[in-house]
């Protein structure tokens, strides 16, 4: 493929302007704003829209990685250039610590993730820290539960989100008060698509962690799905390792990203692939297809 | 890559309807025959269309809600949906249209340049088609599209077509409706949505869709005043830029152009536009809707919740302000009551000096003798704030016009108000 890639500039400049205007609100109305980091594209597009935001300032809070020490090796390297690169402080929460402080028990089984571990150290950070608004790269086009979701999202004093109790956002007037121990999750990219937000990251030319282009990796399929294989994860006794050019749609845990069949090596051709897909970006994660409730059941536990 | 310059940007739209008038099918319809739907997606839908009985895929699955939601049969609040064509992309607030939930139209309605009504042919305009026909001409909307859908239930009659449309015409002019278009549809067999329909051969006139990617939107701001509120100081106080004191925001009226004479509010002091910066770049001008930054040639003490406007031609800057008020609270709304007033980057607090009407939205009439307020009740208000607040009348600017309250109790959002200018 080596196609040249139309781009609607007008609409990814009203999403632009959109999610700085979100940015600066919350900086504004805030008074210890963390920025939820987990080298995935979302997270790498908010950084950058931040970065725009408070030039020619810098970054007026600091990047909060969730750990969950099953990560990509690129992914780390990625995060900490980023974070030097821009002069902004990157705080680290790990799963394995709340494992060993005994606050979430490991799962078991072929299927055992941290990702829905992650819940518990995410909210001890954001209690640790006293933050008051985590921002976050969910869009409302990934999921059902997201389409419903705010741009300020309230969290009462246990973290959890409760959909029949979110308030009315009205033109661009956000209502980001509460009461100590709440907090806010803040979402500035809610209207961007994947396609939005792949078009943006050429245009910008945003550069990305290798994972995202063309690679050979040891991996397996299980349900239809590509994992990539690390010596932690549980095969079933059908599964195989085997070697494939493949690419990553979406990066989380390593245990649940699923991987693309991709030979894609260049942003025009990502971009390309992207606009035919007929399979949407979640339709890839392992963590979705536990139930048809499954990310509205982990979003009401305080889940990203 | 390639910059595509005929283009027309976003393009917000709500739908409001009732359980049975066939906005969800619409909306799968349009979903569906637009290629906006995906594989997982689409097996999906054709399962839970199995196990439920169904015969066919039910389209209106694809806009299937929360659990929570299904568990109760109801949608409870406004979900946003994307799609695109290759001439525009769209962003849907797909809102629920029981009576009870006048607060979520309200909600989707304040974002959308266009609303979609739709109205069952069988039934032609009921009251809810004056409600939600209302709404969208309260909260300015300035396109409509009101589709007569289950055309096919009517044996795609030309005649009762024009008879409901008569009827709306008579509707949009009353309501004072920029423009209104008129579409006979069946969204459950595709005619008129994104293709034209064999069975109508008498209806010459453009799809729903190709409504929705020609309606022309970029003339609805207010490009005559000059309305910046400032949203945020940049002040980097590095070693390159020592000096530097930006005011951060998104333009809300009027171009600034550097070299310009602005009044700052409250102070009232005159300055001019030194320059408008965008990451890393200077620009022409600043035109509504571009999230920026100003600077100016003299030092101004300047904060959050001021506004840069046009030096002669400023807005109204007044402690009592009258207001239609859309309620969302289940606490009632009476006067002497006290709440939070947030509009633009400002806050202020207000007191409720008067109820003066309630409009009754079935029969779109004023109702002088009941003054209680309710949820979802739309009533006109008079407040006195703490401050002056610096606004325009709704229907000339809504980002200068509107206003959110705040039950300072709660912190909840309890009230969209939509200013009147004496």
């Amino acid at each position: 493929m080596s196609n040249t890639v139309e781009i609607n500039s007008e609409h990814l400049r009203e999403l632009e302007n959109e999610a700085i205007f979100v940015m600066r609100e919350i900086a504004a109305q805030f008074e210890r704003p963390v920025l939820l980091f987990s080298g995935g594209k979302d997270s790498i597009l908010l950084v950058h829209l931040a970065k725009k935001a408070f030039w020619p300032g810098k970054i007026p809070f600091p990047l909060l990685h969730i750990d969950t020490g099953h990560n990509f090796e690129e992914t780390l390297e990625y995060r900490d250039n980023l974070a030097k690169e821009l002069g902004v402080e990157l705080i680290v929460a790990k799963v394995q610590d709340s494992i060993d402080q005994g606050r979430v028990v490991e799962e078991k089984g072929v299927n055992a993730s941290r990702n829905r571990l992650q819940t518990v150290t995410l909210l001890d950070a954001v209690e640790d820290l006293k933050a008051d608004a985590a921002i976050g790269g969910g869009r409302r086009d990934e999921e059902k539960a997201r389409a419903k979701e705010r741009f300020f999202s309230h969290r009462d004093e246990f973290g959890q989100w409760d959909p029949k109790n979110q308030r009315p956002e009205l033109w661009n007037i956000f209502n980001g008060r509460k009461n100590m121990g709440e907090h806010f999750r803040v979402f500035p990219i809610s209207n961007w698509t994947e396609l939005d937000v792949w078009q943006y990251i050429l245009q910008e030319e945003i550069e990305l962690p290798s994972l995202y282009y063309t690679h050979k990796r040891k991996c397996f399929n299980r349900d239809g799905t590509w994992l990539a294989y690390a010596p932690f994860m549980q095969l079933k006794p059908t599964e195989e390792v085997v070697e494939r050019d493949v690419r990553c749609r979406t990066i989380g845990d390593i245990s649940c990203t699923g991987l693309t069949l991709s030979t894609a090596n260049n942003l025009n051709d990502i971009v390309t692939e992207i606009a035919a897909s007929r399979i949407t970006e979640r339709g890839g994660r392992y963590d979705d297809k536990r139930s048809e409730a499954a990310m509205e059941d982990r979003k009401k536990e305080g889940y990203f | 890559m390639k910059i595509k310059n005929n283009e027309k940007g976003l393009l917000r739209f709500t739908t409001a309807g009732s359980v049975d008038d066939g906005k969800s099918t619409l909306i799968g319809r349009l979903l569906y025959d637009s290629k906006s739907i995906f594989e997982d997606q689409m097996e999906h839908i054709e399962e839970s269309s199995k196990r439920r009985g169904k015969e066919e895929v039910d389209l209106a699955l694809l806009t299937d809600g929360l659990r929570a939601e299904r568990e109760q049969g109801i949608t409870i609040d406004v979900a946003y949906r994307y799609f695109a064509t290759p001439k525009r992309k769209f962003i849907i607030a797909d809102t629920p249209g029981h009576i009870q939930y006048t607060r979520n139209m309200v909600t989707g309605a304040s974002t959308a340049n266009l609303a979609v009504i739709l109205v069952d042919a069988r039934n032609g305009v009921l009251e809810q088609t004056l409600r939600h026909s209302y709404i969208a001409s309260l909260l300015n909307i300035r396109h409509i599209i009101f589709c007569v859908n289950k055309m096919d239930l009517v044996e795609y009659n030309e005649e009762q077509f024009r008879s409901i449309e008569q009827n709306l015409k008579d509707l949009a002019a009353k309501l004072n409706i920029h423009e209104a278009f008129y579409v006979p549809i069946s969204a459950k067999l595709g005619d008129n949505v994104v293709e034209g329909s064999e069975n109508m051969t008498w209806y010459q006139g453009p799809t729903f869709l190709d409504i929705l990617e020609d309606v022309e939107v970029s003339e609805d701001h207010d490009f005559e005043h000059k309305r910046f509120p400032v949203q945020y100081v940049v002040r980097p106080q590095s070693k390159d830029w020592h000096d530097y004191r930006g005011y951060a925001g998104r333009v809300a009226g009027g171009v600034f152009k550097p070299g310009e004479e602005v009044t700052v509010l409250p102070s009232m002091i005159k300055s001019k536009v030194k320059s408008v910066d965008q990451y890393e770049k200077q620009l022409e001008a600043a035109t509504p809707g571009e999230s920026l930054i100003i600077t100016l040639e003299d030092d101004v003490d300047i904060s959050r919740g001021d506004m840069i406007v046009g030096a002669d031609d400023l807005p109204a800057v007044e402690q009592e302000v009258e207001m239609m008020v859309c309620w969302f609270s289940e606490r009632p709304l009476v006067p002497r009551n006290k709440y939070v007033l947030r509009h633009t980057s400002a806050e202020v607090r207000c007191v409720v000096r008067s109820i003066d009407t309630k409009i009754d939205i079935n029969k779109i009439e004023e109702n002088n003798e009941d003054k209680s307020v309710a949820m979802n009740d739309i009533i006109k208000i008079s407040v006195k704030t703490t401050q002056p607040i610096f606004f325009d009348d709704y229907k000339v600017n809504s980002n200068t016009g509107s206003v959110v309250l705040i039950d300072e109790a709660t912190n909840e959002t309890v009230g969209a108000g939509m200013i009147i200018k004496k």
